[in-house]
């Protein structure tokens, strides 16, 4: 049985491992994203680190994780800046800016990758894995290193918890209080760079932001507290990075990182529908029972009480 | 330079290199109730804000009880518009009053037991004590205002910066700010408003500063209240003016 084998094989167990550091990390920092309506810089983020993670190839002639991973981190995060960059200087909008960030370095990225498989380089093959991500390459070493980069990106939001609430809620008066409001800001986006880091193997560049998205998406459904949607956010993203892993190793030809993409959508639509209060199914039910109300207060002729027709 | 809670020396700001603020001299004195009244695109709230240090200047020298605001930020306290969050986040009324008491409490530490009664005690003086549990999202938008306002109280600071904190509120919010307002007052702190109804400025305010990018006229409201300024900020032709002519 597969679910045993998390344990006793090798390769499914180092999959499921590294599967759960990325849906645990993406999950909690894409909380953070999603509440300052940044998603789609996760998104610039992991497009952006491609090109470094070419660049790094061809600077090192290495495929050492350690390497690649680094200069995708390196390049992501100036993608992120670039960013930043575009919209205080220039007079493009918020999506344009990111738009052209995504897809300039993302260009660039291909062009490396393209001229990197036609240069004869008998070590290059595999470098495309980090498009889609290819989970069933990781090895021990591997999950060390991202264990340790998630560590530091759950520590510095469990020590930075307060401060990110205050900056994600209201930066104007975080600034009054005398935070420094920029910097925490950068820490929340190399935190995102942390998060597509982690996933750059498993998941790949282009369908990394999922993860930064979907499980805060479908958390925020379930909670109206901050820090219990960003603790279901962090167990929809291990729920999804181990079901995606499992799923994918009792199938024959099921890519890891899709699959895993496809189980947070998943969790992401049940949490749509079915989630109280803020869920399509209870709205749906809730104003049908307003206009029951209504219906009847009109046949008496009796104005309703205002409790009665609002009440949600 | 004085003591005065506020005092502003030079001020110009711009926006696109335009100036939004004009070479703003003014000072709001201790333990008054100010207004700052001008019309639409007056610089109200980016005199609030250009203080503050929220907007960058052009040009001025800003006090805060004769220090630069870095240094007495526990005696300042904001009450920014109600409509500048998003109030869908997931928090209630009682969390977002504790975080007047972020500052003071400082990196890392999370608020406990005593901030939370600090919190509560804020919420009361604004009775809005029934509201601490819920979703900030279920309130009206009155009820949002007063928990803004409790958040800066929380701060306990002797200055209060609000920016057209009646702005499309109920009666009982508008009452309840009010009290708060005169309470301050009783404790020798000093209250600064951006405020846009000239029906009820008078009432409700002790000092006047009449704002139209320039600093038109600023005083006691006995002082300023005059047909002469109020036609030299909004123009002779206002409804208001022939009314109370």
């Amino acid at each position: 049985m597969i679910l045993s084998d998390l344990f006793t094989d090798y390769t499914l167990r180092n999959v499921a491992l590294g599967s759960a550091l990325l849906g645990v990390t993406g999950g909690v920092v894409g909380g953070f994203t999603m509440l300052r309506r940044q998603s789609l810089l996760g998104d610039a983020v992991a497009h952006a680190a491609l090109p470094g993670v070419c660049l790094a190839f061809l600077l090192t002639g290495s495929k050492a994780p350690l390497w690649l991973l680094l200069g995708g981190g390196l390049s992501g995060w100036l993608g992120a800046l670039g960013v930043g960059l575009v919209l205080k200087y220039t007079r493009l909008n918020e999506d344009a800016a990111l738009g052209t960030m995504l897809s300039a370095f993302f260009g660039f990225g291909i062009a490396l990758l393209t001229f990197i498989a036609g240069s004869g380089n008998a070590n290059q093959a595999g470098l495309d894995k980090f498009l889609f991500g290819q989970a069933a390459t990781i090895v021990a070493g591997d999950v060390t290193v991202m264990a340790l980069l998630s560590a530091l990106a759950l520590g510095t939001v469990w020590m930075l918890f307060k401060e990110f609430k205050l900056l994600t809620f209201d930066p104007a008066y975080a600034h009054t209080l005398g935070f420094p409001v920029e910097r925490l800001g950068v820490v929340q986006t190399s935190l995102a760079v942390l998060a597509v880091v982690i996933g750059l193997q498993t998941v790949g560049v282009v369908l990394m932001a999922a993860l930064l998205i979907a499980p805060p998406a479908a958390a925020r459904q379930w909670t109206d507290n901050l820090g219990k949607m960003l603790l279901l956010s962090g167990l929809f993203g291990i729920l999804s990075g181990v079901a995606g892993a499992v799923i994918s190793a009792s199938t024959a030809n099921l890519p890891t990182g899709p699959v895993i993409v496809v189980v947070a959508s998943m969790v992401l639509l049940i949490s749509l529908f079915f989630a109280p209060k803020r869920g399509l199914l209870w709205s749906a039910f809730a104003s049908a029972q307003r206009r029951k109300v209504l219906r009847e207060a009109m046949q008496r002729g009796v104005r309703p009480e205002e409790e009665a027709v609002v009440g949600s | 330079m004085t003591t005065d809670p506020l005092s502003i020396r030079d001020l110009t700001v711009a926006y696109a290199e335009k100036p939004v603020l004009w070479d703003v001299d003014v000072t709001f004195p201790a333990a008054h109730l100010c207004a700052i009244v001008g019309p639409n695109g007056a610089g109200k709230s980016t005199l609030l804000k250009s203080s503050l240090g929220l907007l960058p200047t052009a040009s001025g020298t800003i006090r805060f009880f004769g220090q630069p605001l870095a240094g007495v930020r526990r005696r300042v306290a904001y009450v920014p518009q109600r409509t500048s969050v998003d109030w869908d986040f997931p928090t209630d009324a009682l969390d977002v009053v504790q975080m007047g008491l972020y500052g003071r409490l400082g990196w890392f530490k999370r608020p406990g037991k005593a901030e939370q009664d600090s919190a509560l005690h804020a919420l009361e003086r604004v009775r809005m004590a029934d509201f601490a549990g819920r979703q900030i999202s279920q309130l009206s938008g009155g009820q949002q205002q007063r928990v803004f306002l409790a958040r800066a109280l929380a701060q306990g600071a002797d200055l209060y910066l609000m920016d057209e904190p009646f702005a499309g509120v109920d009666a009982t919010t508008e009452r309840a700010i009010l009290d708060v307002m005169q309470e301050l007052q009783r404790e020798g702190r000093t209250v600064i408003v951006v405020h846009h109804d000239l029906d009820t400025v008078r009432d409700y305010f002790d000092h006047l500063t009449l704002l139209n990018v320039e600093v038109a006229a600023s005083g006691p409201m006995s002082e300023v209240f005059t047909q002469a300024n109020l036609g030299a900020v909004y123009g002779a032709k206002s409804k208001f003016l022939r009314e109370t002519a």
